[in-house]
């Protein structure tokens, strides 16, 4: 079976957020990047997958200029077995499931995580299930195959859904699909020897253009109003917060 | 003094009298992507398997706990970094094992776990071991399906570990050693499958080396030892009756044991700083977040200038340490490559490359540790009531670092073994104190000059502080020599001076290296915050031996002689004021900001 697994190159979740050229561009100055937390889990399942299913090859696809090779080398220590890198800047949703779409062809299964957590856009894997004619699955907490029949729960409002669906199939992840993996030293050690192929974008328009970015209001100072005193935090939550 | 602008490797104990380039130094900021990874894996065990277990590892409730998470690090290969390829390790540069070292160095008891696994309990086998015994014993150690400890203290037998008093005797067959002894404050004795242990034949003088697996019987111990801090941390004595250990269990050779004991707490001394050093960052980075939640008269507690004093002091001194680690690593990979080319066997080159800066390994265990207990000091500080509670962080931060100035070598037997072995090379030849130590007192006798340094290079005249440095190490090192001649060994207290001074030399032109190696990579602009750090700290270095040398100067210099020489200590130490307030704002504020050690 072949899994391909679509990552993101996003900032750390402990990250500065601040925006330059008029609130237009992320700045990236001191920015640590890391594999998006859900591609993360939609990586960990795929490994998971391989290593119980003997012929199984693990490739990550990342849509991304050649500063995301180091998140690109990390799915790579961590037990996937080829890359491909898209050399381009993702710009919006469309552009990247286009690009993805290109290279997905041929693949079993394709992981990626529910959504980015840096633009949160949320639509690539149902756009690539689209393009590709395929079913598309999100947010799966977990997954499980059997035969060419994948078994999966999503999460709903409120509680679990059981879903099944056949081969070939596209999957948003999220937490518990699988436990993140730590690189082992082995994994490390053989990671720039894997291939790690860079593929020039297919030209598409961005459908989407970012006109600005703002960040949300600094946090105010907090009052404290003492537990027996409900009458006072009533005509606060009435008169200042506005909420009652 | 000898300034020769040449790139040769410096020896062991050479940059007192040698200047280095900065190009020649390796430094932190050169990591690899690899080498990053490889912490960041560091990094991630900690988080995932250590933090939520704090509490239950210092509880000591679940014995198989601690056992279990080296499995897990062995697992992620953690174990094996210094083990070769062929062995089941990874055969890692020794700069990249202190990485990984100074990482989990803020794992607390795992620490403690981890380095005594890693080092005393599997390297002598894998330095010292027999084919048989290496392929036997490492592979296991190496993915942690055994766990190792390492015997060597006994109750009267600590600092003077030649004077043990456990025996080995040969067996009536003779394919057995009986060994009987009380051993004692075991790391991981409480799980290790198997020991090193040291014990001596019949009535020999000098220790020798045992590999003793639990199984062999004839081991009893006592409870868990009730400790000050990493109580998470197996610790035990352990009594041998008549333990029977068959005769290809010996380590190395007959009476080897003292130098096999002495080299492998070598290794151990350098990477125990170095962990420090990762458990002072950890403390700083929580001191930080904690200064910025904390609001008293209205305000973060961080916008106080007396914390961020705080705050930008315990900051330089750990990036100084580190500097001082990773340019003394890179020497020792250095030695390693080059006794390897000249076709040592790679055990052998791993232990002569160490033996060769034995004197910066002891200089940086007690640099490393002190740094460590700076910075949980002014942790607790900060946290202020919170840090006194058992229920913040900064209570097991405290505790846990005190016990890295006692072990591997108490900080004062480093301080000694440091002139000690400065001393014997200078005696035998290795290394040419005589001649620079004459020259500072040819320029003693002189004028002194008075001219500023019109070179504008970068540290140009920092980089002369750090000359003159060396010449007031030299010109009072030298004068207690001659003073105490063979007797100077009984003249502890003189010799914590001239170590002092010896380990701020070394450790402050480590930390200008770095900075100015750095600029020249990155730009002056970029580097203005270390550049601020190499200030506090050269300013902080030269305090700290201007005074250690005024205490030996008084202790053994008189009348015209003593008024010579701290004139001579004046002129050797001056530095041109620095308004370092302003310099610890610049820091504190850059740290601040980025809510961690920004480094």
């Amino acid at each position: 079976m072949k899994i391909l697994v679509c990552i993101s190159h996003v900032p750390d979740t402990t990250s500065k957020i601040n925006f330059i050229d008029n609130g237009t561009k992320f700045d990236t100055n001191g920015v640590q990047f890391i594999i998006g937390p859900y591609d993360d889990y939609a990586l960990a399942r795929a490994i998971e997958l391989k290593e119980a299913n003997a012929g199984t090859t693990v490739t990550v696809l990342n849509v991304g200029l050649a500063e995301t090779e180091p998140t690109i080398r990390k799915a790579l220590a961590i037990g996937a077995d080829d890359a491909i890198r898209v050399n381009a800047e993702p710009t919006d949703s469309l552009f990247v499931a286009t690009q993805i779409a290109e290279h997905a062809k041929g693949y079993d299964l394709v992981l990626m995580g529910r959504e980015s957590i840096d633009y949160n856009s949320g639509v690539v894997h149902a756009m690539v299930g689209e393009m590709l004619g395929i079913p598309s699955v999100s947010p799966v907490m977990k997954l499980d195959l059997e035969g060419t029949t994948v078994k999966m729960q999503r999460e709903i409002e409120g509680g679990k859904e059981s879903v099944e669906a056949s081969l070939p199939l596209v999957a948003g992840c999220q937490e518990p699909i699988a436990e993140w993996k730590i690189p082992n030293m082995r994994g490390i050690m053989s990671a720039r020897t894997k291939p790690l192929k860079v593929v020039e974008p297919k030209t598409t328009e961005a459908s989407v253009k970012t006109q600005k970015f703002e960040l949300p209001a600094p946090k105010g100072a907090v009052k404290m109003i003492s537990a027996d005193n409900v009458a006072e935090l009533v005509t606060r939550l009435k008169t200042e917060a506005k909420v009652l | 003094m000898n300034t020769t602008q040449t790139t040769t490797a410096l020896k062991g104990g050479e940059f007192l009298i040698r200047e280095t380039q900065a190009h020649d130094i390796f430094i932190p900021e050169e990591w690899s992507e690899e080498q990053k990874m490889i912490a960041q894996t560091c990094l991630d065990f900690i988080k995932q398997e250590i933090n939520p277990r704090l509490d239950e590892i210092d509880s000591m409730k679940h014995p198989e706990l601690m056992p279990s998470l080296l499995e897990k690090a062995g697992q992620l290969g953690l174990l094996g970094t210094s083990v070769p390829e062929i062995l089941g390790g990874f055969g890692m540069s020794f700069n990249t094992t202190m990485l990984v070292a100074e990482v989990l160095g803020g794992a607390h008891s795992f620490a403690v776990a981890y380095g005594a696994h890693t080092g005393i309990g599997t390297l002598p086998i894998l330095y010292y071991g027999t084919e048989e015994q290496k392929k036997k014993y490492v592979p296991k150690l190496a993915t942690g399906e055994w766990k190792a400890c390492y015997c060597l203290t006994e109750p009267d037998s600590g600092s003077d570990a030649n004077s043990g008093k456990t025996k080995a005797k040969l067996s009536v067959d003779g394919k057995h050693y009986l060994i009987t002894g009380q051993k004692m404050w075991i790391t991981n004795g409480g799980f290790a499958d198997v020991m090193i242990v040291f014990a001596k034949i019949d009535n020999d003088k000098n220790l020798t080396a045992f590999i003793v697996e639990k199984s062999y019987g004839g081991i009893t111990m006592n409870e868990e030892e009730k400790k000050m801090g990493i109580k998470g941390s197996s610790t035990r004595q352990i009594f041998f009756n008549d333990c029977k250990v068959p005769v290809e269990n010996m380590l190395s050779e007959r009476e080897n044991g003292f130098k096999i004991a002495v080299n492998v707490l070598n290794i151990g001394r350098i990477k125990l700083g170095s962990g420090a050093v990762g458990g002072a960052k950890f403390a700083i980075s929580k001191a930080i977040n904690y200064s910025k939640e904390r609001k008293q008269f209205g305000t973060s507690i961080a916008n106080f200038g007396a914390i961020k004093h705080k705050i930008a002091q315990t900051i330089a001194h750990a990036f100084a340490s580190e500097s001082a680690h990773y340019r003394a690593g890179q020497n020792i990979d250095d030695a390693y490559d080059t006794y390897i080319a000249s076709g040592m066997e790679p055990g052998k080159a791993r232990l002569k490359s160490l033996e060769e800066y034995a004197i910066e390994c002891a200089i940086l265990k007690v640099h490393g540790s002190e740094v460590l207990d700076f910075a949980v000091d002014e942790g607790v500080q900060i946290y202020g009531g919170m840090g006194f509670s058992a229920e913040g962080p900064m209570d097991r931060a405290y505790r846990d670092a005190r016990i890295n100035r006692i072990f591997e070598g108490t900080n004062e037997i480093n301080r000694m073994l440091t002139i000690d072995m400065l001393m014997k090379r200078a005696m035998k030849g290795t290394l040419d104190l005589m001649t620079p130590a004459m020259a500072v007192q040819k320029d003693l006798m002189s004028i002194p000059d008075f001219g500023a340094s019109d070179d504008d290079a970068v540290f140009a005249k920092e980089k002369k502080v750090i000359a003159n440095l060396k010449k007031a190490g030299l010109m009072v090192s030298g004068a207690a020599v001659q003073k105490f001649m063979m007797k100077l060994s009984e003249e502890q207290e003189v010799l914590m001076n001239l170590a002092d001074m010896l380990i701020e030399v070394y450790v402050a032109e480590s930390t200008l290296l770095r900075v100015e190696k750095l600029i020249g990579i990155r730009g002056e602009k970029a580097c203005e915050i270390q550049k601020e750090i190499a200030m506090i700290y050269l300013h902080h270095a030269v305090e700290t031996a201007t005074n250690a040398g005024k205490q030996a100067i008084y202790a053994f210099a008189e009348g015209d002689e003593q008024r010579l020489m701290l004139m001579g200590l004046k002129r050797f130490t001056k530095i041109d004021p620095y308004n370092l307030k302003e310099s610890r704002r610049k820091v504190a504020n850059y740290a601040i900001e980025k809510g961690e050690y920004p480094f």
